[in-house]
C-alpha cells in the first residue's frame, strides 16, 4: 500500500507541473501529455496494488470507455467543444458519485460505517449526481436538444429552495441515523438529480459559459469528495485543483459580463429583457458596402479585428485570416481583441482563431488590447455587439452597465459587420452603430470578408 | 491516514491550485478546462478500488464508474492535445 500512494503523490506532482506548463502556448502540448502520464502511473498503481482483481471487469470497463471517449475527442468539431466538455463534467460527477455509492452499499451497517465516512459520501453522491444531471441538461442546451431560453416556472425558486432542504435533511438523517435510512439515502440520489436539473433549465444560452465553468468546478469537488470516502491522497488532490480552476475561470466569465454568480444562477436573463430596452432610441447608421470599407483599410496603418461568436456562427475564422494576411502583407499592423465572453465557453475563441491558423501572438486580452484602441486606425467589429456597447461605460439606465467592454469606438474609424440591426443577447440597442466613426457593412460575416478580401486584392 | 492529515493535503492543494491556474494566460483557458477534465478523470482510481472491495453491487457500480472515468482521460486528455497542437506561432 505504501508505494500506491508514493505513486499517486508523483501523479499529483505530475498533475501540477502539467498545469504549469500551461502557462505558455509553447509548453502546453508537453504539460498535458506530463498529466496524461501521470494519470497512468495512478492507474497504473491502483491495478497492481490490490489481489485478486477483476483485471478482465477493469479492462473491459476501460476499452468500453476509451473508444467512447478517444471517438468524442477525434470527432468533437472546435466550436462543439462546450458541449463535450459539460457532458465530460457529468462523466466525471457521475463516476465520482458511483464509487461513493459502491462504498456506501459496501460499507453500511458495518462497524466501519463512521459518521465521517457517511458524510463523505453524501457529499460526493450530492455534488456529484448534480453534476451529471446539470452537465446533460447544459450539453442539451448547447447541442440544441433542449431550448437556449431559459425554462422558467412560478414558484421555481420555492421549489429549488424546498429540494435542497429536504436533500440537506435527507443526508443529515443518513449520517447520523443508523439502520432504517436506505431509503433516505435512494432520496438523496434522487432529489440530488432532480437539483442538477431545475438548477440549469432556467439559465439562458449566453449564460453557459458561467455554468460549464462552474459545473468543472463541481465535478472536481465531488472527485475530492470521494477522496476523503476513500482516504485517498490523489483524488483529493486532483479534485483540488480542478474545483480551484473551475471556480477561477467561472469568477472571470462573470466578471466579464459584469454578473454575479448568484445573478447568473437565478436571474434567467434572456427572457424579462423586453422592458429594458424601453425608450428605444432612435439611432442613424451609416450602411457601407465592402469596396468602401477596403478603401478605408488602405489608407491604415494599424488595425485591430474585434472578432465575436458571430463570426464562428458564420464559420468565417478562415476568412478573417486570409483578410489578415493580406492586410499584413499591405505593410499593416492587425492583432485580435478577444473578449473574455467573446465564445461560448473561456477562451473558446481563441481556440476557434487558432484551429485557422492565426497566430497565438496576435490574439490579445482586454488588458492588453484596450490601450491599443487609442491609436488604432480601424477597428472591424465581426458579430460582437454588446461586448462593444459603450453604454457599459456610462449609461447607468443599461443593462450591461459596469461591464468590461472593449473600447473599438476609441479607434479612428470603426467597420461593423452584422446580419443584420438585431440586438445582441442583452436585448439592447448598441449606440456604437450610430457614432461618426462607426460604419456598418451589413450581410453575412464570411460572405463579406471573402468579397472584402477579392476588393483588397484588387485595390 | 486520519482526518487532519488529509484535510491540510486537500486545503494546501486547493492554494496550489489557484497559483497555478491564474497563471494560465485566457488564450489557453479552453485546453486548461478539457485538461482539467481529464485529471478529474482520476475517479478511475476509486472506481478500479470500488469494483473490487465493494461486494457485487460494488463491482457494477464500479464498472460503470471505470467507463465513465476513462471516457474523461482519454477524451479529455487527446482533445487537449488536438487543440494545443493547433496553438502556433507566426
Amino acid at each position: 500500500m505504501e508505494y500506491t500512494n508514493l505513486a499517486y503523490v508523483l501523479a499529483a506532482v505530475l498533475f501540477i507541473l502539467g498545469i504549469k506548463k500551461l502557462s505558455s502556448p509553447k509548453t502546453a502540448r508537453s504539460g498535458n501529455t506530463i498529466a496524461s502520464i501521470g494519470m497512468l502511473i495512478a492507474i497504473i498503481a491502483t491495478v497492481t496494488s490490490f489481489d485478486l482483481l477483476d483485471f478482465k471487469l477493469i479492462a473491459i470497463g476501460m476499452i468500453i470507455g476509451a473508444i467512447i471517449g478517444a471517438t468524442f475527442a477525434i470527432r468533437v468539431e472546435m466550436t462543439q467543444m462546450p458541449q463535450m466538455v459539460a457532458i465530460f463534467n457529468g462523466f466525471g460527477g457521475g463516476a465520482s458519485a458511483l464509487v461513493a455509492a459502491a462504498e456506501f452499499f459496501s460499507k453500511y451497517g458495518t462497524a466501519e460505517q463512521t459518521t465521517f465516512l457517511t458524510g463523505t459520501i453524501i457529499l460526493s453522491i450530492f455534488v456529484g449526481t448534480l453534476t451529471l444531471t446539470g452537465s446533460f441538461i447544459a450539453f442539451g442546451k448547447l447541442q440544441g436538444f433542449v431550448s437556449g431560453q431559459p425554462i422558467v416556472f412560478p414558484g421555481q425558486q420555492i421549489l429549488n429552495g424546498l429540494l435542497a432542504l429536504s436533500l440537506i435533511a435527507m443526508g443529515a438523517y443518513v449520517t447520523m441515523g443508523s439502520g432504517q435510512e436506505m431509503n433516505m439515502f435512494y432520496g438523496v440520489i434522487l432529489v440530488a438529480a432532480i437539483l442538477g436539473i431545475t438548477l440549469t433549465i432556467p439559465i439562458g444560452g449566453a449564460d453557459m459559459p458561467v455554468v460549464i465553468s462552474l459545473l468543472n468546478s463541481y465535478s472536481g469537488v465531488a472527485a475530492a469528495a470521494t477522496g476523503f470516502v476513500l482516504m485517498n491522497n490523489g483524488l483529493i488532490i486532483s479534485g483540488a485543483l480542478v474545483g480551484a480552476s473551475g471556480l477561477i475561470l467561472t469568477n472571470i466569465m462573470c466578471k466579464g459580463m459584469n454578473r454575479s454568480l448568484a445573478n447568473v444562477i437565478f436571474g434567467a436573463v434572456g427572457l424579462e429583457q423586453e422592458s429594458g430596452g424601453g425608450e428605444a432610441k432612435q439611432i442613424s447608421i451609416k450602411s457601407s458596402t465592402t469596396d468602401e470599407a477596403a478603401m478605408i483599410l488602405d489608407a491604415a496603418d494599424k488595425v485591430i479585428v474585434v472578432p465575436g461568436y458571430g463570426l464562428a456562427v458564420a464559420q468565417a475564422q478562415h476568412a478573417v485570416r486570409e483578410v489578415a494576411e493580406q492586410l499584413e502583407s499591405m505593410g499593416k499592423k492587425v492583432l485580435y481583441a478577444i473578449h473574455p465572453v467573446a465564445g461560448r465557453m473561456p477562451g473558446h475563441m481563441n481556440v476557434l482563431l487558432a484551429e485557422a491558423n492565426v497566430p497565438y501572438e496576435l490574439l490579445m486580452d482586454l488588458d492588453q488590447i484596450n490601450p491599443e484602441f487609442e491609436d488604432c486606425d480601424v477597428a472591424i467589429v465581426l458579430g460582437a455587439n454588446d461586448v462593444v456597447n459603450p453604454a457599459a461605460r456610462h449609461d447607468t439606465s443599461s443593462p450591461i452597465y459596469g461591464m468590461p467592454i472593449l473600447d473599438v469606438d476609441k479607434s479612428r474609424t470603426v467597420i461593423v459587420n452584422k446580419r443584420t440591426m438585431n440586438p445582441g443577447f442583452a436585448g439592447i440597442q448598441n449606440e456604437l452603430f450610430g457614432f461618426d466613426n462607426t460604419v456598418m457593412v451589413f450581410g453575412d460575416a464570411k460572405e463579406m470578408l471573402t468579397t472584402l478580401h477579392k476588393d483588397l486584392k484588387e485595390l | 491516514m486520519d482526518i487532519i492529515n488529509i484535510l491540510t493535503v486537500f486545503i494546501l492543494a486547493i492554494f496550489v491550485g489557484f497559483e497555478i491556474i491564474t497563471k494560465v494566460p485566457p488564450t489557453l483557458h479552453t485546453p486548461l478546462m478539457s485538461g482539467s477534465n481529464a485529471i478529474s478523470g482520476i475517479a478511475i482510481v476509486g472506481a478500479i478500488i470500488a469494483t473490487k472491495v465493494g461486494g457485487e453491487i460494488g463491482t457494477w457500480l464500479g464498472l460503470i464508474a471505470v467507463i465513465f472515468a476513462t471516457i474523461n482521460c482519454v477524451g479529455g486528455f487527446m482533445v487537449t492535445d488536438r487543440m494545443l497542437k493547433m496553438f502556433k506561432r507566426k
